[in-house]
């Protein structure tokens, strides 16, 4: 099994018919991923590659029982696209685009959570999520993962995703689902989330978890692993020597406190339980360990 | 993009907040001239993105053109902190009876935006928030629902402001939510919000950071970003569209990913070497993009050899390799090199790569292994 997406994944390809959208979107069809219709407001009827292009996503849902969305036009235009989506029933949503204003993406995540609670977004500004073998919607290369299991990937980086793939692949191991959550302000999908569908997927015996500086997104990660994971979980924080990030005022460092540094995440996650790797390499290893001894 | 004092008035005055009549002046006679147009006793302020500018005598009351002379001579090209101070900011002086704060920032944790008002303005808030963290008056925002008058006086009541302060920090509130939203901010922030003997509620001080992502709905930013302080390199690296921050070490980094280049600082750290920089190239590896990233790096004198790690998805091995043999000719190199290469057709890249290999272009398929090389070749683990 795998999380979030698999082979009856029905992808619908946001501005397929240009750009980034339709790179990705055929690199992604090319995979095995089922993408099934495109969307673009002027040129629905028309196809591309084969794939029908339609002219708002509600209606690629109508025709072909699309139940994700995937995402990579241009900040100015991507809220609104995931609305749209997640109107039109999409159950996966995943949007790559970089650089959207934050104040539009935690609208969004709040108009999200509101009107359309099934939707869950993955993303912004991520590499995307792939089940090996089945389904690959997002930027990532498909040919650096090995399907099969049993370890399950969430990261907040996308090159260290890319490089925790390869690394496991080199050695053999295999990946249920890689999800990307993305390094933004409001994330639509968080390591708490990812954490606990490795936790209910019976595929996934191990999970390997990539964050970084800032947010305290893996401080919550670690309680909920102190509480409710019963799987090993191993974990790589980047960014120990990175300056203080640029300080949100007083405000900001108000909200943070000691919280935020990867120190703090590390020390958090080594009580918690999960195994923690002071380089990429390192995480690799300790994660063949791992899986070795399962 | 931090604003500085004088444009974060600005912008708040757009969405109508009050602040005092005032101007900024790059030079003494400005600010003399300025004083004498808004009338005497004004306050000349040091414009530098630092705090404790008051401290360090940067902020004088001046009584007449005297005294407006003699402060912005004193102010004007003073160090606060490192900052040089290349501009004031005079305002008509304003009777104080009492200081507040008021700030509206995003809290990742909640999702959600953040409001806090207190009562104890006008000094260092995070001591509040650390000493008497009860002073501080919190409250979250639905983004998606907004924030309402009714919330704006049920947080100020909250904050226990002075009764005839109510209404005016009410609506100053909500204000100040309109420019933190539709205004593109990050932070929005009142240290001190007055309130005047004769009742009027209004800002005495202007922090605001905004959003750079909201940039394309902004043309009146323009106007900010010639003012942005940023040190020669950066300056250099933001025009060729690269991520670069300084740093006090002696090893060059140059990375693909902000996620690969962070942990290439932090693997140069753990084997004894100090990194120079974060710089991260992005998701290609072009060689006009390498060459420009070798470029920013080799002007800094504290570089003594510099760490390339490229890890191919899309872009593959082969790529990025070409990419760095170009670059390397367009751009003369002095310190060594070493050079990481894996992923998608890694194996190809590296056989590219042997034709500009030597002793001091290196290239070695292991992290850790080519952090250590680059640290010995930079003359080895500093004491």
């Amino acid at each position: 099994m795998s999380i979030f997406v698999d082979e009856r994944t029905k992808v619908v390809v946001h501005g397929l018919t240009g750009g980034q959208a339709r790179f990705h979107g055929l690199r992604n069809r090319d995979y095995g991923t089922k993408v099934v219709a495109g969307v673009n407001p002027a040129k629905g009827g028309q196809d591309v590659e084969g794939i029908p292009i339609f002219a708002n996503a509600a209606e690629a849902r109508e025709a072909t029982g699309a139940n994700a969305s995937f995402i990579s036009v241009p900040p100015k235009a991507a809220p609104g696209s995931v609305l749209e989506a997640a109107a039109a029933g999409m159950e996966i949503i995943v949007c790559i685009t970089e650089g959207i204003p934050a104040q539009d993406e935690a609208r969004v995540y709040s108009e999200l959570r509101h009107n359309y609670p099934a939707a869950r977004l993955i993303g912004p500004n991520c590499p995307g999520v792939i089940s090996p073998g089945k389904c690959n919607i997002g930027i990532t290369a498909g040919e650096i993962a090995l399907a099969g299991g049993p370890v399950g990937i969430v990261s907040r980086s996308g090159t260290l995703t890319y490089q925790a793939l390869y690394e496991l692949k080199q050695m053999g191991i295999g990946v249920t689902t890689c999800v990307g959550i993305g390094g933004d302000p409001v994330p639509g999908t968080t390591f708490v989330d990812c954490l606990a569908a490795f936790e209910a997927d019976p595929d996934t015996k191990a999970v390997m978890m990539i964050g970084e500086i800032g947010g305290t997104e893996e401080e919550k990660a670690a309680a909920f692993i102190a509480e409710r994971v019963s799987k090993p979980v191993v974990c790589y924080i980047a960014g120990v020597t990175a300056p203080p990030g640029r300080r949100m005022g007083h405000a900001g460092a108000i909200i943070s406190g000691n919280k935020g540094t990867a120190k703090a995440k590390m020390d958090d996650l080594a009580a918690a339980g999960a195994r923690v790797a002071s380089n990429p390499t390192e995480a690799g290893e300790i994660m063949a360990e791992v899986v070795k001894a399962l | 993009m931090d604003l500085f004092e004088y444009q974060g008035k600005q912008y708040f005055a757009r969405f109508g907040i009050p602040v005092s009549p005032g101007g900024v002046a790059s030079t003494v006679d400005e600010a003399v001239a300025l004083s004498e147009r808004l009338g005497y006793p004004v306050v000349i302020k040091a414009q530098v993105q630092v705090g404790g500018r008051g401290k360090a005598g940067g902020i004088k009351l001046a009584a007449d053109a005297g005294e407006a002379r003699e402060h912005a001579s004193a102010i004007l090209g003073m160090d606060i902190k490192g900052h040089v101070v290349r501009a004031v900011w005079v305002e008509r002086a304003s009777d104080i009876a009492k200081e507040y704060y008021a700030s509206f920032t995003l809290d990742r944790g909640a999702k959600a935006h953040l409001a806090m008002v207190s009562a104890r303005g006008g000094v260092d808030i995070e001591q509040v928030a650390a000493e008497d963290p009860a002073a501080i008056a919190r409250l979250h925002v639905d983004p998606f629902l907004g924030f309402s008058p009714e919330q704006a006086h049920e947080l100020v009541a909250r904050a226990g402001l002075d009764d005839e302060a109510a209404e005016g920090a009410a609506d100053v509130l909500v204000k100040l939510y309109r420019c933190f939203v539709e205004g593109d901010a990050d932070l929005v922030e009142v240290n001190p919000l007055v309130l005047t003997p004769d009742g009027r509620v209004h800002a005495l001080d202007a922090k605001v950071t905004l959003d750079d992502n909201a940039a394309f709905r902004h043309p009146e930013w323009e106007e900010f970003a010639g003012t942005v302080e940023l040190d020669e390199r950066e300056r250099m690296a933001r025009k060729m569209g690269l991520q670069y921050v300084g740093l006090d070490g002696f090893v060059g980094i140059i990375a693909n990913g902000a996620g690969l280049a962070m942990s290439t600082c932090d693997v140069v750290n753990q084997v004894g070497g100090m990194p120079a920089n974060f710089l991260d190239i992005g998701g290609g590896a072009s060689a006009e993009v390498m060459a420009n990233a070798l470029e920013v790096i080799s002007s800094d004198t504290n570089v003594r050899s510099i760490f390339v790690n490229i890890f191919g998805g899309i872009t593959r091995g082969e790529e990025v390799a070409n990419g760095i043999v170009t670059a390397l000719g367009r751009v003369d190199i002095t310190v060594p090199m070493v050079i990481r290469l894996d992923g998608t057709n890694a194996a190809q890249g590296r056989e590219i790569l042997r034709s500009v290999e030597s002793g001091k272009v290196i290239s070695s398929p292991n992290m850790m292994d080519a952090a250590r090389r680059a640290v010995a070749l930079a003359g080895g683990v500093q004491k």
